[in-house]
């Protein structure tokens, strides 16, 4: 099953190394990873998505704890969370496919960011399952070349 | 006042209360070394960096203190490696410290340049690559900090040479700021009181020590607990000391190489109290789920993330050994014990540790012989292999830290060096590396140092010719094809302390053993004994690897 941790670690040279080098060293898999500066510019934000069942990720949490650069950890998979990630796809498009491909790239809320002689990029955003979608969506027409974020997270507010 | 890099280190060494360093020069800390002389520290000049790594290991281990050594870049750095990770795997607070290019010439494949906190990064606790002088003082003592607390462990610091020759104003800081590092103290009261509960009514309860108990000092709290509970304990190879080695509660060390009354015990026990021990595979035989299988585990452990690591508990406790044994022992019943305790005394009787004495000369005759003279009065290193497990098995350890090997990394080469370092901490103790022929040539330059600095380390080398404990699964897993595990051109090592000007002694008959032993403990300065022993002896029980601990080879 697919978690997603958001890590707060320290702001520094080689601390992206530290994380990942420790996931590859004890074989957890990373699906995607995100780094930015937090508000606090001494912070960055991880969001880590890791395959794993629940033991793997006791695990990672507790192995991630031990880095010395790692103040914070949460498992935000099973909490309301507002998850999004970025997409870029350049799609090949013919004359008679492309108000096809631009009614498609309406219904997912996509931009067309570029456009050229045979292709044009679509940008997206959203949470995994609706780029997965639109990435399944416009493959048959022909998918370039792509490029995706891998998501950032954050707990939703509560309500009051 | 302003102070070079170079020398807020070697200030800020002092203010840690470093009195030795074991290192070795070179261009990129002749800056360090230019000033060692007007420092209070005393340095000690090994013949190759691993053996720096391993002294100020076995300095750490023997005496409890954070042990420190400094190489220079490149090679220097990279010959530290086995050394931090032979640390790291026995959780042994050290402080490296390596000299690295100048900043200009980071990163541009420069002479003597390796990125050796690249290369260290799983195998230290914390590292810090010093890219500015005004941050040196606070990085030293994080350092120190970081490889104390807690669980302990190597940390190393990489050192520019420009930022040894930058100068700054030196402000030590009086206290360690790290918001993100976390050290557990006491347990969860809660699990303390159920783990206090599942001891005192438990019918077969068994007590199994790991390293964690003699870092934390836990030993008194641990005695204190088998007095009143009677509990039966068994250890790990990092435990043994913590309880007097002829305890009658203490069945000796289990796994692997056990006693067969520890592994039986261990396996039929109805609650497991696991402190400080991490489940590894040469205790558990590999087959986590096996292991103390009908028994509720009470698992503590300072580092929570070797809870539920190997085996689930079902109580776990995260924290410091000596606080959470002081509070069981505060709160537990006296169990009903005593068929329990039968029963263990009839699987002693049954299955001593033994061998058989036929007018050969035996290493674990040897090794017996040297505990009846030394005792606790010793410290005994060892070297990885036969040496090590035979050592584990007939001398009694009696005294905490009187026990120094390489247990989770098993490193051959480690017992020399480490010596070295133990009799530099403990400068009045008998000081024995019990060596195997392989192993002793595996830092057999670390001879050069015990003669520079008088140290009257004794060598205690069991000469079967062969590299036995391979030899031995080669006997007994693939059906004795001895590929290359013969020494067939193993030195005069009696000719070879000579040349070094140190006394050797060799002896091939039983009848010499304690004689000699006797003789060469007494010399006043070191010694190699080289005692000729036969290659087919070999150490049982053996449970062969990937089996449960119940099934032993020759128990």
């Amino acid at each position: 099953m697919l978690h997603t941790l958001t890590v707060l670690v320290d702001n520094h040279p080689g601390v992206l190394t530290r994380v990942s080098g420790l996931f590859s060293r004890r074989g957890y898999n990373i699906e995607s990873l995100t780094v930015c500066q937090t508000d606090n510019p001494d912070v960055s934000r991880m969001t880590i998505v890791v395959d794993g069942d629940d033991w793997v990720i006791e695990q990672v949490t507790k192995q991630l704890h031990k880095l010395v650069v790692v103040h914070k950890i949460s498992d935000i998979t099973r909490e309301a969370a507002v998850e999004r990630e970025l997409a870029l796809i350049k799609v090949r498009v013919r004359a008679e496919n492309r108000v096809e491909i631009l009614q498609t790239t309406d219904i997912f809320r996509a931009r067309v960011v570029d456009m050229g002689r045979n292709s044009l990029t679509v940008e997206a955003t959203g949470d995994r399952d609706k780029i997965d979608a639109l990435v399944k969506t416009l493959r048959p027409y022909g998918i370039v070349e792509l490029a995706r974020t891998g998501i950032v997270a954050l707990v939703r507010a509560e309500a009051n | 006042m302003e102070l070079s890099g170079a020398e807020i280190l070697m200030k800020s060494l002092e203010l840690e209360g470093v009195e030795v360093v074991f290192g070795y020069p070179g261009g990129a800390v002749i800056p360090i070394y230019d000033v060692l002389p007007k420092s209070r520290i005393k340095h000690y000049l090994v013949r190759h960096e691993q053996g720096a790594a391993h002294a100020a290991d076995g300095y750490a281990r023997s005496t409890g203190k954070v042990g420190v050594c400094m190489a220079t870049s490149g090679p220097g750095a990279t010959n530290l490696v086995t050394g931090i990770t032979n640390a790291y795997m026995d959780s042994v607070p050290l402080v490296a410290i390596t000299g690295q290019v100048a900043s200009n010439l980071l990163g541009l494949d420069s002479f003597q340049e390796a990125d050796i906190t690249g290369i260290t990064l799983p195998v230290t606790k914390h590292s810090y690559l010093v890219k500015k002088v005004d941050d040196l003082a606070r990085v030293i003592k994080e350092a120190f900090y970081i490889a104390k607390s807690g669980r302990p462990g190597p940390v190393l610091i990489d050192l520019p040479k420009d930022v040894m020759n930058a100068r700054t104003e030196f402000n030590p800081p009086d206290k360690v700021n790290l918001h993100s590092y976390k050290v557990f103290g006491k347990g969860n009261g809660g699990k303390i009181s159920e783990a206090a509960s599942a001891l005192g009514a438990a019918r077969k309860p068994m007590i199994f020590i790991g390293g964690g108990v003699i870092s934390s000092g836990a030993g008194p709290e641990l005695r204190a607990l088998m007095e009143k509970t009677s509990i039966p304990v068994t250890s790990t190879l990092m435990g043994l000391g913590a309880v007097p080695g002829n305890h009658p509660r203490f069945l000796g060390m289990l796994g692997m190489h056990g006693t067969a009354a520890a592994n039986y015990a261990v396996s039929e026990c109805d609650v497991l109290l696991a402190v400080g021990a991490r489940f590894d595979d040469r205790v558990t035989g590999g087959i986590a789920e096996n292991f103390a299988a009908n028994s509720t585990i009470i698992h503590v452990d300072i580092d929570p993330a070797e809870i539920g690591k190997i085996v689930q508990p079902k109580i776990p406790i995260v924290g410091d050994a000596k606080h959470v044994l002081a509070e069981i022992l505060e709160q537990v019943q006296t169990p009903e014990i005593d068929a329990w305790l039968e029963q263990i005394s009839a699987w002693r009787k049954e299955y001593p540790l033994r061998y058989e004495s036929n007018g050969q000369l035996k290493p674990q005759f040897i090794i017996q012989q040297l505990f009846e003279i030394v005792g606790d009065k010793a410290v005994i290193t060892t070297e990885v292999g036969q040496n090590q497990m035979w050592t584990a098995q007939f001398y009694q350890f009696s005294k905490a830290r009187s026990m120094i090997t390489s247990g989770g990394l098993g490193t051959m080469g480690f017992g020399l060096p480490a010596a070295v370092g133990a009799q530099v901490g403990n400068p009045n103790a008998t000081v024995v590396d019990i060596a195997g022929d392989g192993s002793i040539q595996m830092n057999i330059q670390e001879l050069g140092t015990i003669v520079q600095y008088h140290l009257p380390v004794k060598v205690l080398i069991l000469n079967n010719s062969f590299l036995g404990m391979v030899r031995q699964w080669q006997e007994l897993l693939y059906k004795e094809n001895y590929s290359e595990t013969p020494m067939v051109s193993n030195p005069d090592f009696v000719k070879l302390a000579e040349a070094y000007g140190i006394k050797g002694y060799r002896v091939t008959d039983p009848d010499q053993v304690r004689s000699t032993l006797a003789e060469a403990m007494a010399h006043p300065g070191p010694v190699i004994m080289d005692f000729i022993i036969p290659p087919e002896e070999k150490v049982f029980p053996f449970v062969p690897p990937g089996k449960p601990i119940t099934e032993m080879l020759g128990r």
